[in-house]
């Protein structure tokens, strides 16, 4: 049945149904709907190619979702964009119908509204559809040679994401999202779906890299040093996230744990993001400091919200009186509710006055007009003037307020919100007291106490790694957890240490030229910076009395300060285990045993020189489990402890450099001094199980190496894999050296050292 | 005979006390004991040593340490003349022979070598033996010894020795409080009472700052210097941007959050 079951038609809707020509039922019952939307805002010529490309969608063989779409949105979509946008995405939808895509026409119509109100031109939308377009011919399936015969995956979850993503990022940002999803899971289905779909840890990470607005990890610090300075408070600060809980809104809140912030702000009404985060920190300073809880039982939920109002209020008022700059601030963020805006006939108006008596408290010129507002607000100013005023004081103002104003229409279900949220203050959950718990709700999160899970070891922490190929860094990529290392005997280096008493001798007078003497005058020079006038008057003195005077009147200065910190990085890979080859090798030492005798050396001789050192071990496997095992640290002394971490020292796994450079950098990132040199001994070039690619874990290093250099510290490798330079010179330079004796390596490695520090 | 009018102060410093130590400090000179001040800088150290020397109406030389004086800087030296040398005394010297109170600004700032050709004047002997010219000073009955330094360095290296340490009776000194520090500024420069407190809670935020990323606060000096701009016509922002942010740090996190205080500070 193609007609409309309507008995009478006007002629003209009747010719436009048989310009359609579209025989779906579904299409018919809503077709003078769309088509009075369509007649109101588009052109002649606009009805003309709106009913065509309805026609084409109507036969392309897609069943009627498309078509019912865009009869729909199209009108809607033509007032934003306007209607000579309609071929290029005709075009686009043509494209995809042709390709084995066809699935992901409908998610692209679906979206298309609520992309176009976000990209506003069309010249964006044409950016948008050319990079869907390359992300649809770049992943459709050409798996086993069988050219383009399987869907994108990702490409309908992309569709479906992309009002959400490009409400976060914007068109440049969302192209290199697709771009690294493209790249890493280019021939991997599932895992595309998942990361197209914001459902995988990586894409989300990869989307708040990409974010635009202030995003909290990076402004930690300036938070946490504005609690400190202006307001003398010390607090950690815990994020959470404002995009995947679209519906239930977290704000801000503050209990024992820290204080809760969302993770990225952007920029409003003139506030930059930094400054809004500095709002709700003076905020809830504002509420730690003059804030004392009430009971709540006593009052019904309105009175409730009320006293919440006046009491946040006050708090920033007080603040105000502190910092009179942050009412710029609060005055721009704060909404200021139209006073007609709510009806109070049919919605219920409670939080539009509340939000209008904050608004006329906060800002002094303003023109409301409702006289319990005005009063009110001048009732609440009375009470400041007379000092701090107090949480109680605000209840009464409060329940005062509520019995003045309140309206029988308050108790709608249906409640006023447009203008009356401010976003800056918190759930005020520290206000209220119970004298019984939970006598409305039934209660069942309290019974459950939640153990504390023992900490066995530090949480991970994870670091970017480099990919060449992009030219990027793969965001949170390597966990690294870092443990002690266990303890052996430290009798047992203690007897390295004596095998060794010869070199560990020669060592010592070499060290001893090294030992620091700061800034030192050097006298008697003919050539001097200055004039040493002690011994220029002896000089002429001798010169009057007619002896042979003393050319040597100038001294200058030297500095022979060391300020070094050193930290020595050993790789503890399965490789170690094997035994040292070399002329004349007799031993049948293994490398580790030979590393671990140059280590001890190496360490005892530090110590002697008093330079600030550390040791650390790594291994890998794969990039979710890199060790970092902390052998001797910058505050400890060379003493037993360490040794007998030393002595214990064992090979395991493989050897992911980058990341545990980047670690072991963190912390002699950290410490005081002039020079920082990190020492990585190695015997192998970097590999793990996880990665095919020969090339990417060397490149990572050779970019950690880089990243090191920009923080000033100076890498130097000690490598023991006679092969190491087809890589070791792509990874650091010219910094390094290979040992191919390595039974020499007890004695070079403290030599090295010297050398380097000299 | 060098002539002693030349220390004299004429005009009387502005200083206000924070506590007894102008009462103390006269009893310290009534006994001719040396005397060491410690404190930040900029907190009124010098100030203060000016202020007791016009109070005193004593003589006052001041010698600013640095690391590449010598003893004969202090001592004295003898100098090349056209027809042979002549002694010059140096500052110390000269103070122990005229009777001035004698002030080593920053004496961590000199090598150790060179602070202790002190002691002999710091203790019960009074003199100043001058070995080169073969001379022993006994110390000028009204002469005192007064050094001080800012133990906020932290350094190792610039520390004084306890044989040094132990010749002084010592005053520590600090920032003055806030509503003291208004006084201290609004006097000083003539300015407000209230632009001087917001001087004042500027520098508060600055010194709650002190170990996370800043070595030392804003001084008062520097107060000072930032009222004065805004006395010289400066909007007071940049002034305080000028004269209080931009001299004491070079972090970023930090200059951004003292800007912000300066912000929300002057509305």
């Amino acid at each position: 049945m193609s007609e409309a079951p309507t008995e009478y038609e006007h002629p003209l809707m009747k010719a436009y149904r048989e310009q359609l020509g579209c025989g779906f039922p579904q299409v018919a019952e809503v077709f003078e709907d769309c088509m009075a939307e369509a007649l109101s805002v588009l052109s002649r010529e606009g009805i003309d190619a709106y009913l065509e490309y309805a026609h084409f969608l109507c036969k392309m063989g897609r069943g009627v979702e498309p078509v019912l779409i865009f009869l729909e949105e199209w009108p809607s979509i033509a007032t934003t964009l306007g209607e000579s946008a309609l071929p290029a995405i005709a075009d686009f939808i043509r494209k995809m119908w042709k390709s084995p895509n066809g699935r992901a026409i409908v998610p692209f119509l679906q979206s298309l509204a609520a992309t176009s109100r976000r990209l506003h031109s069309q010249e964006q939308m044409q950016d948008y559809m050319d990079l869907a377009l390359a992300f649809m011919e770049r992943t459709t399936g050409s798996i086993h040679g069988i050219h383009t015969t399987f869907a994108s995956p990702g490409l309908p979850e992309f569709f479906k994401q992309s009002p959400y993503l490009l409400n976060q990022v914007s068109i440049a940002g969302l192209k290199n999202w697709v771009e690294y999803g493209i790249r890493n899971y280019g021939d991997h289905p599932e895992r595309q779906r998942d990361y197209f779909s914001l459902q995988s840890a990586d894409s989300r990470a990869m989307l708040q890299k990409e974010r635009h607005g202030t995003l909290l990890v990076d402004n930690e610090r300036k938070l946490d040093l504005y609690l400190r300075g202006l307001w003398r408070e010390d607090a950690r600060f815990v994020p959470y996230s404002l995009k995947f809980d679209e519906l239930r809104k977290p704000i801000p809140y503050y209990d024992k744990l820290g204080i809760r912030l969302p993770d990225v702000f952007d920029d409003r009404n003139g506030v930059a993001g930094i400054d809004r985060y500095r709002a709700v920190l003076a905020h809830i300073v504002g509420h730690r400091r003059w804030t004392t809880a009430i009971f709540a039982d006593n009052y019904s939920p309105f009175q409730r919200m009320t006293i919440e109002f006046l009491e946040d209020s006050r708090v920033e008022y007080l603040a105000m009186r502190q910092y009179p700059g942050l009412r710029r601030i609060f005055m721009a963020l704060h909404p200021a509710p139209a006073e007609d805006a709510c009806d109070p006939e049919k919605e219920s108006a409670v939080r539009h006055r509340l939000a209008m008596l904050s608004r006329a408290i906060l800002d002094p010129n303003h023109t409301y007009k409702t006289p319990h507002i005005i009063e009110f607000a001048q009732r609440f100013h009375a009470l400041m003037a007379q000092g701090e005023s107090s949480t109680q004081a605000m209840a009464e103002l409060a329940v005062a307020f509520g019995a003045k104003t309140r309206r029988q229409s308050d108790q709608l279900p249906k409640i006023h919100f447009k203008d009356t949220e401010v976003d800056y203050r918190d759930d005020n959950r520290q206000m209220w007291k119970f004298i019984e718990e939970g006598d409305e709700e039934e209660a069942f999160d309290q019974q459950r106490k939640i153990e504390l899970e023992e900490i066995t070891g530090l949480p991970p922490r994870h670091y970017a790694e480099w990919d060449y190929n992009s030219q990027t860094y793969r965001p949170d990529w390597v966990s690294v957890y870092e443990a002690l290392h266990p303890k052996g005997n430290p009798a047992h280096i203690d007897q390295l240490l004596i095998k060794h008493a010869a070199l560990a001798k020669r060592l010592k007078r070499m060290l001893d030229l090294l030992k620091p003497q700061d800034k030192v005058r050097i006298r008697y020079q003919e050539e001097g910076s200055e004039l040493d006038l002690d011994v220029a008057l002896r000089s002429l003195i001798d010169y009057k009395s007619g002896a042979t005077p003393d050319p040597r009147i100038n001294m200058s200065h030297k500095t022979s300060g060391r300020d070094i910190a050193v930290m020595l990085l050993l790789d503890l890979s399965e490789s170690l285990n094997e035994k040292a080859s070399g002329p004349g090798d007799a031993s049948g030492q293994t490398i580790l045993e030979l590393s671990q005798e140059a280590v001890s050396l190496l360490a005892w001789a530090v110590d002697k020189l008093g330079d600030p050192f550390a040791i650390g071990g790594f291994h890998s496997n794969t990039r979710h489990d890199v060790r970092y095992l902390h052998i001797k640290g910058y505050s400890e002394r060379w003493d037993d402890e360490v040794k007998g971490r030393l002595a214990a020292m064992e090979a395991a796994y493989s050897t992911r450099m980058g990341a545990a450079m980047r670690h072991a950098a963190h912390y002699l990132q950290a410490q005081k001094a002039d020079k920082k040199l990190m020492l990585i001994l190695t015997d192998g070039e970097p590999s793990d199980v996880d990665t095919k690619d020969e090339r990417l874990l060397i490149e990572d290093a050779r970019q950690a190496v880089k990243e090191l250099d920009q923080q000033g510290i100076y890498t130097y490798c000690i490598n023991l894999d006679p092969k190491a330079d087809e890589y070791v010179a792509d990874i650091f330079g010219k910094q390094y050296t290979v040992i191919d004796n390595i039974q020499r390596l007890p004695e070079r490695l403290p030599q090295l050292f010297i050398a380097l520090t000299k | 005979m060098t002539d002693k009018d030349q220390y004299k102060i004429r005009k009387e410093p502005f200083y206000q006390a924070q506590g007894k130590e102008i009462a103390l400090y006269e009893a310290a000179y009534a006994a001719r004991l040396p005397v060491m001040i410690k404190g930040p800088t900029g907190c009124g150290k010098s100030r203060f040593v000016e202020y007791m020397a016009w109070k005193l109406n004593k003589p006052l030389i001041t010698v600013a340490c640095n690391e590449d004086m010598t003893a004969s800087d202090l001592v004295g030296r003898y100098i090349l003349e056209a027809n042979g040398t002549r002694w010059l005394d140096g500052p110390l010297t000269t103070a122990a022979r005229i009777g001035a109170i004698c002030y080593l600004d920053e004496i961590v700032e000199a090598r150790q070598d060179t602070t202790v050709v002190i002691h002999p004047l710091t203790d019960h002997r009074r003199t100043l033996p001058l070995d080169k010219k073969g001379e022993l000073i006994e110390a000028h009955a009204d002469f005192q010894m007064v050094i001080s330094y800012n133990p906020g360095y932290q350094s190792l290296l610039k520390d004084l020795k306890q044989s040094t340490k132990q010749r002084f009776t010592a005053f520590e000194f600090d920032y003055p409080d806030a509503q003291l520090e208004t006084g201290i500024v609004a006097k000083e420069t003539g300015t407000d009472e209230a632009l001087a407190a917001k001087l004042v809670k500027i520098g508060a935020t600055a010194r709650n700052l002190k170990g996370h990323g800043l070595d030392e606060g804003i001084s008062t000096r520097l107060l000072v210097y930032a009222a004065t701009l805004i006395k010289g016509g400066v909007e007071p922002r940049d002034a305080c941007r000028m004269a209080l942010v931009r001299p004491i740090t070079d972090d970023a996190d930090i200059r951004d959050t003292l800007d912000h205080a300066i912000d929300a500070t002057f509305a």
